[in-house]
């Protein structure tokens, strides 16, 4: 049987550090003392707190027994909460050992030798096993580079199309009926000077793709008011013209009308475009003009489009050419 | 021989208890707990470590709790969002909403929207753990934000805790990401219209941009994708990642300890405060409550996005009522006020006027938070362990850029409120704007100045830091004033406490005495002790 008293230092005390004698605490030392001034007063004030409390939280199950309105159950529920909180954090504040006592830091760094210990049997290591079939470590390294580079593919290519010209194109084209969200079709009469509304190309009225792409502002202005951009001449028969509704800065329903200023605002940013005058930007961080979709009037009194739009509609993206 | 031979093996079987009195001497002196350890210590080891981690000391000041904050805002986070997960449906299927909220009754919603707001209205606590869970969200991100420049300020992040900086800037990402997938997924108009900005800022992105948007939302905006997407990125990745980060963060925080305020005992190779076990599982159990408690109110009390308010989203309508959550607002603020500076040419775009603000910017914010350990050391050439706090006044350089940083970021925090700014003030949109072009330049500048002058007057002040007794005036019989100093409140008297370590408390018989006890620390002090009397 060995001697129980050679074992080795660090068995003893905490985690090897150097044992410290434990003191016995003295009931009238202020280490163990209450901070409250009035113990007795505190805590009392706990115990009705937790009792407080516990009437709360037993009234939330009440409330909710009966399919209280939502104010009950918060107020019985958070308050419960905050009763029980309270009390125990006071309990722990004012009526438990607070010291200051203290706890010695151990290094956390190994000694210089365990450190070399350990460097050493990585390089000797690595030195003879690794390094003398380079080629090996070579061939591994190699296949687990491609299989990360690989594994990226289906994490990001299975997600969704390549965009292609997604972003150019827009259900318009030459001869599209105007349409209102709800498919009535858009007579040479349906708006007074002044009024907007949103349209879409016939048929695409319901879908998302046409909401979310398709979606045009339709405005009917005094045609005494208006200055026609070079080669638009034809576009706003009889006061009517139409924008894309895409905000040029980030693709915000350019959904704000400010019929005295005749601009059309998007609400998230504040870009402001100027309707008489090509939907220019005059005010925030929108860079372009809102594409102008050609209108004409049919025979029969409705609008068309003459064409598509002749750029992409909405932000600006790095393959989006320039007009 | 024989005998001892034949009784040792029966030794060790459990000898059933026949009396009372027998029970408890089985038990041992420490009863039930006694044997509860024994038990689990055989299995387990845990004594040893155990009684270390009950005598584990915390230092005690209030700036330490933030973080505590942000830990039981997680908490509240995945308590009730476990709740909406088995109401919510993350579809964008069109339906009908058929339901007790009127004013939508025969719309046509997605699935997603109308089991929120079925979620909201039919189901029993559905609108108190909805808004709760909205109410942690917003809380997770801001006392992260206030406990990292609690970290920032004092100095905590110096060597060795960049590590665990660097976690913490990582939460901070994935919290204010999480929070606003979260509400996106609803489908209303607040979260559509935040979606469809988000897809335009990943179409700004030079060169790959418009493959990242069409790879996360599976094509053009909005398509069907992006609920079901987000759901279990909202509820399964980001929670999992916050959730180990917050492990290895807590981890280390008990690995290395925590730091200290420099004090009377303090060193940098000692942690001064009360122990774990049983005031700071009080003091911190108690606290989880508080929060919990706190964030029931806001959830019951305080209306948090309505979305029935709102509607459901439909790619052509907007409001100006939408707004994004509050973590946000810098972000908005900064889209608002850039110019509208778009590159073209040789048939390519270059949207400087997003790509800047909303990509490069929120980098370069994160990266400099992320290097600031290694910036602060390029200037220092400190690579010294630090466990002592500094006081922000002591640094008054990293104090005044800390200031001029959070300045700036909330410049363009007010900035993405221009158009309120301008309505309420009755002042025009275009001096707004102007207005916060110049101050997001001035204001950082202006702020470091003064911070950096406020840092060294208060360097000069003495007794700074301390608290001030009052002074009592008294009147005596004879018609005259005396002042003095009145009592010290309890907590500072304990601060000037000489700390010792964990004693063991014994419950004393009547009559008993224990026998005087020398302080391994400073055998002088006990004298000192014990004038501090009630």
């Amino acid at each position: 049987m060995s001697n129980t008293t050679n074992e080795p230092d660090g068995h003893e005390g905490h985690g090897g550090r150097t044992p410290v004698p434990m003191p016995v605490a003295r009931f009238d030392d202020p280490h163990m003392q209450e901070a409250a001034t009035h113990p007795q007063r505190t805590e009392r004030i706990i115990a009705l707190s937790f009792v407080l409390g516990t009437l709360a939280v037993a009234g939330f199950g009440a409330a909710y027994w009966v399919d209280g309105p939502p104010w009950v159950l918060a107020v019985t529920f958070g308050a419960g909460l905050l009763l029980l909180g309270f009390g125990l954090t006071a309990w722990g504040k004012y009526l438990m050992p607070q010291g200051p006592f203290v706890e010695e830091r151990h290094r956390l760094a190994s000694t210089a030798d365990e450190q070399d210990a350990m460097s050493a049997a990585l390089v000797q290591r690595t030195g003879v096993v690794v390094k003398r079939r380079r080629m090996l470590g070579g061939l591994f390294a190699g296949g687990a580079g491609i299989f990360g580079i690989v594994a990226i593919f289906p994490l990001l290519r299975s997600l969704g199309p390549v965009p292609g010209n997604t972003f150019d194109v827009t259900n318009w084209r030459r001869n599209s009926l105007l349409v209102d969200s709800n498919g009535r079709p858009v007579r040479v009469d349906t708006l007074q000077v002044g009024g907007i509304m949103t349209v879409f190309p016939a048929g695409a009225q319901n879908t998302e793709e046409g909401q979310a792409v398709d979606q045009t502002v339709l405005i009917r202005v005094s045609t005494d008011d208006i200055t026609t951009q070079p080669g638009r001449e034809s576009w706003g028969p009889r006061g009517y013209v139409a924008y894309s509704k895409l905000c040029t800065h980030l693709g915000c329903p350019v959904g704000l009308y400010e019929q005295q200023l005749q601009l059309l605002v998007c609400p998230c940013h504040q870009s402001m475009f100027n309707v008489l005058d090509g939907a220019v930007p005059n005010f925030g961080p929108a860079p372009r003009p809102l594409p102008q979709l050609p209108l004409k009037v049919d025979s029969s009194g409705h609008l068309r489009a003459q064409a598509g739009y002749d750029q992409a509609v909405g932000p600006g993206f790095w393959e989006r050419t320039t007009r | 021989m024989s005998t001892t031979e034949a009784t040792e093996p029966r030794a060790k079987r459990i000898a059933l208890p026949r009396t009372k009195r027998e029970a408890q001497a089985a038990l041992g002196p420490y009863g039930r707990t006694g044997k509860i350890v024994g038990e689990l210590d055989e299995r387990f080891g845990i004594a040893k470590g155990g009684r270390t981690l009950l005598d584990k000391i915390f230092p005690d000041h209030w700036s330490f709790m933030l973080g505590e904050i942000a830990l039981y805002s997680f908490v509240v986070l995945i308590a009730t969002g476990i709740f909406l997960s088995l109401y919510f449906v993350p579809s964008a299927d069109q339906v009908i909403y058929h339901g007790p909220y009127k004013p939508l009754d025969g719309q046509r919603v997605s699935a997603a929207f109308a089991s929120t707001v079925d979620l909201s209205f039919s189901v029993r606590s559905g609108l108190l753990m909805r808004q709760m869970h909205h109410w942690a969200a917003n809380v997770f991100v801001g006392s992260i934000v206030i406990h990292m420049a609690r970290i920032f300020f004092t100095g905590a992040f110096r060597k060795p805790r960049e590590t665990n900086w660097i976690i913490g800037t990582t939460l901070l990402i994935m919290a204010i990401l999480n929070g606003f997938i979260g509400y996106s997924l609803p489908d209303d108009l607040v979260s559509g219209t935040g979606l469809r900005i988000a897809y335009s800022i990943l179409l700004s992105i030079p060169f790959v941009g418009s493959y990242l948007a069409t790879f996360l939302f599976g094509g053009n905006f909005p398509g069907t994708l992006i609920i079901p997407r987000f759901y279990i990125i909202h509820m399964l990745i980001l929670p999992a990642i916050i959730a180990v980060l917050i492990g290895v963060h807590l981890g280390l925080l008990v690995r290395q300890k925590h730091t200290q305020f420099p004090g009377r005992g303090r060193t940098e190779h000692n942690v001064v405060g009360s122990p774990m076990f049983p005031t700071f599982m009080a003091k911190t159990t108690g606290f989880l409550f508080m929060v919990s408690g706190a964030l029931a109110l806001l959830g019951g009390l305080a209306q948090i996005n309505p979305i029935w308010q709102f509607g459901s989203y439909k790619a052509d309508r907007i409001s100006y009522a939408v707004q994004p959550d509050w973590y946000m607002g810098w972000l908005d603020g900064a889209l608002r006020i850039m110019p509208s500076w778009e590159w073209t040419g040789w048939g390519h775009t270059l949207p400087w006027e997003v790509f800047f603000p909303a990509i490069l910017f929120p980098g370069l914010v994160f990266n400099v938070a992320f290097g600031w350990p290694l910036i602060e050391r390029m200037f220092t050439k400190d690579n010294e362990l630090h466990n002592l706090l500094d006081r922000p006044r002591d640094r008054p350089k990293r104090t005044a850029f800390g200031a001029a940083f959070f300045a700036m970021l909330f410049v363009m925090f007010l900035a993405s409120s221009t158009d309120v700014l301008a309505n309420y003030f009755h002042v025009s949109l275009n001096v707004v704007l102007w207005f916060f072009r110049f101050a997001v330049f001035v204001v950082p500048l202006l702020t470091y100045a003064a911070t950096w002058k406020i840092c060294r007057e208060m360097q000069g002040v003495r007794g700074i830091g301390k608290r001030k007794r009052a002074l009592v005036v008294t009147r005596t019989a004879s018609g005259e004033y005396r002042t003095e100093p009145s009592a010290p409140r309890p907590g500072d008297e304990r601060d000037e406490l000489q700390p010792e370590p964990v004693p063991v408390l014994i419950e004393l018989e009547p009559g008993v005495t224990v026998p005087e006890r020398t302080s391994p620390v400073d055998g002088a002090v006990g004298a000192g002790v014990r004038q501090v009397k009630r």
